[in-house]
């Protein structure tokens, strides 16, 4: 990273240097909330980054700063992005909304683009991939494949894109496993490999022989591993180093195509601020392969489900759904809208506990 | 709410591998700050430990071999700091600071071809019958050796510190290094092996987290271990024991409150969240209410001339 961020910096002086003879050059920012090395989230974001210099070659210049914490250090390091001449930052943590829209205010010209978060302005997009219809297949793996009928969840911040991620696999492991138990722990951190991993080894060691994550690392995987007998799936990215242990699936995230439509949107001038939510039938979720732990049966219900949600031909929430509470969510046939999915802050029925505010 | 759900044998194995890392990071921090030196760098020295350690791990198959280096590749990168503040004389803190981010991306660099490998298993100690005891066999008798050699530093550390001729000039350097040198002890070669022995601390602790806690090796991994190990250190008032028990205490916390939220406790996620921080803290607070402060040297800059 700082051997990177060096480089560009001295790559940015010699622009400067060369007077107008780089000027042609779309320069796009990345901001990273973990280290591109960290096998699941911030990979994902970097193969979308180096998707655009691919597609666009000399004609664009990109620069990440990775690790960057959620909060006013991130206002610091876009601004720094900006200043150094940056078109195009894309923001790829849900901490970074505040700051995001604080920077963008002050660089009306310089377009933002925030992951997974719901405040835009005129300068300033958010898109934001449909997880939890990946979450939806992994729950109905998770409850068909359970023996302890304990299934173990490592939750980030309780923000409504991960409760939607819970929701979706509680509901699809309840519906081929009455019997099923979400035990669900927050670690209060999108990147901490040796918490996620005690996190994942206090539930094994609570019964649960599925873990579900919402973290950034494998390390819940290498965990699962170590215990032997447990589950797990990729998240975010495929994890594929772990597909003769634990690892049975994944949820691989696809921004490369986002990322370089957006990044043609400035050079063309016709970049407008929207609202991007896209899934399976989109490209931008991924299910990596399904390994042959699964059984055969639940392997084709699950690739069936995969396909009919890609055709929109069936919605993670489909009622009849109650809330916890017991009260009424969606009716018999009825869908989820969007508005209610993004602020998502309940659990549905049957789950246990609450949610952290 | 399901409180049986927790084992607590198990519970109490678990909080003691979660330990350890910031145990062996604190614990030779303990020995450099000791001696009038603060050295900012732990979180990149542990994170050059592991992956130095987990390299030869896999290389060799060894995990022995890889703890061994992961010592060296810590008291490797410490000897850069020796350079700046020791020999060059440059400002402590800049220069630890400096260390962490050379050593995060050090790392990152040396780690490229290791993501995703596995490294070969740390073997547990298996003494027939002791082990096998029921409760005591899992919590004293069954973890893997680098545990035992942490426990064993901090008595040693402490011995020395309090009952040995080489102790009390380390704490001499510490306190006052112009009288230390008017007395003709040699304050920067004695230094110099605290800083050393400091950074392998630290190298053994990184590698206990790539090899044993989770293990495998991804980028950035300490996460922070460093600076809450250096916390530790002040927390504990530079004593061996305290940093043990601020240790065992963190690691144990932390790992509790996992406990109690995967068992569903009704106490407010947020609050377990925290808590490890804040027990660790208010507990050494209270104890450090005597008078123990701070090696008078800390930090300071010691050239002979002045």
């Amino acid at each position: 990273m700082k051997l990177t961020s060096l480089l560009t910096g001295a790559t940015l002086a010699l622009g400067l240097a060369a007077g107008g003879a780089w000027a042609d050059k779309t320069k796009v920012g990345f901001v990273y909330v973990g280290p591109v090395g960290d096998g699941g989230w911030t990979y994902e974001h970097d193969k979308g980054r180096l998707a655009v210099e691919a597609e666009f070659g000399d004609k664009v210049e990109t620069v990440f700063v990775e690790s960057v914490a959620e909060g006013p250090d991130a206002e610091r390091v876009m601004t720094q992005m900006a200043l150094g001449g940056a078109k195009l930052i894309f923001t790829t943590s849900f901490g970074y909304m505040d700051p995001t829209i604080n920077v963008a205010k002050k660089f009306p010209n310089v377009k933002f683009e925030h992951a997974t978060g719901y405040k835009t302005a005129d300068n300033v997009s958010v898109y934001s991939a449909r997880f939890y219809q990946g979450c939806a297949i992994q729950g109905h793996i998770a409850g068909s494949m359970t023996k302890s009928n304990i299934i173990g969840y490592i939750g980030s911040f309780p923000i409504p894109e991960v409760i939607r991620g819970i929701n979706s696999a509680y509901i699809h492991a309840k519906k081929v496993n009455p019997d099923v138990r979400f035990k669900i722990v927050w670690a209060y951190t999108w990147f901490d490999p040796a918490k996620e991993a005690d996190a994942a080894k206090v539930l094994i060691e609570q019964g649960a022989d599925v873990i579900l994550q919402h973290t950034d690392s494998t390390a819940p995987l290498a965990a699962a591993s170590e215990a032997g007998n447990v589950i797990g799936f990729g998240q975010a990215s495929d994890m594929s180093e772990y597909a003769d242990g634990p690892r049975v699936s994944a949820i691989i995230d696809n921004w490369g195509p986002y990322y370089v439509e957006r990044t043609r949107a400035v050079m063309d001038g016709t970049w407008a601020s929207v609202n991007t939510w896209n899934g399976i039938g989109e490209g931008m979720v991924g299910i990596g392969e399904i390994t042959d732990r699964v059984p055969a049966d639940v392997k084709a219900e699950a690739l069936a489900m995969k396909d009919a949600i890609a055709a929109g031909d069936y919605h993670p929430f489909t009622g009849p759904l109650n809330k916890q509470d017991g009260s009424v969510w969606l009716k018999d046939g009825e869908t989820a809208d969007d508005g209610t999915l993004a602020g998502m802050g309940f659990y549905v029925e049957g789950i246990e506990g609450d949610i952290p505010n | 709410m399901d409180i049986s759900a927790i084992n607590p044998v198990l519970l109490v194995a678990s909080l003691m591998v979660a330990a350890t890392p910031i145990l062996l990071a604190a614990i030779g921090e303990l020995v450099v700050e000791r001696a009038g030196v603060l050295n900012l760098g732990v979180e990149g020295m542990m994170i050059i430990g592991a992956i130095s350690g987990f390299a030869i791990a896999v290389e060799t198959g060894s995990p022995l071999l890889g703890f061994i280096a992961s010592a060296i590749g810590g008291a490797m990168l410490s000897l850069l700091f020796v350079f700046l503040t020791q020999v060059v004389l440059a400002n402590q803190v800049a220069s630890g600071l400096a260390l962490t981010l050379f050593g995060l991306g050090l790392s990152a660099l040396m780690g490229q071809r290791y993501v995703g490998v596995r490294p070969p298993q740390t073997a547990h100690l298996d003494i027939p019958f002791l082990s096998d005891m029921p409760v005591l066999g899992p919590i004293l008798f069954s973890h893997d050796p680098i545990l035992y050699l942490s426990i064993a530093i901090v008595a040693s550390i402490w011995a020395v510190l309090k009952y040995t001729r080489a102790g009390l000039i380390l704490r001499a350097v510490g306190e006052n290094h112009d009288a230390a040198h008017a007395l003709g002890y040699k304050v920067v070669r004695i230094r110099i092996m605290a800083i050393m022995f400091g950074g392998a601390c630290a190298g053994l602790g990184g590698a206990y987290i790539s090899l044993v806690r989770v293990p495998q090796w991804t980028e950035g991994m300490t996460a922070g271990v460093g600076w809450i190990a250096l916390a530790l250190v002040v927390f504990a008032s530079w004593k061996p024991w305290r940093v043990l028990l601020g240790a065992y205490l963190f690691g144990g916390v932390t790992v509790v409150q996992l406990n109690l939220q995967a068992a569903g406790v009704a106490i407010p996620v947020e609050y377990l969240a925290m808590s490890p921080y804040l027990i660790t803290i208010i507990v050494l607070v209270i104890l450090s209410k005597d008078k123990s402060s701070a090696p008078a040297s800390l930090g300071r800059i010691f050239h002979a001339s002045h």
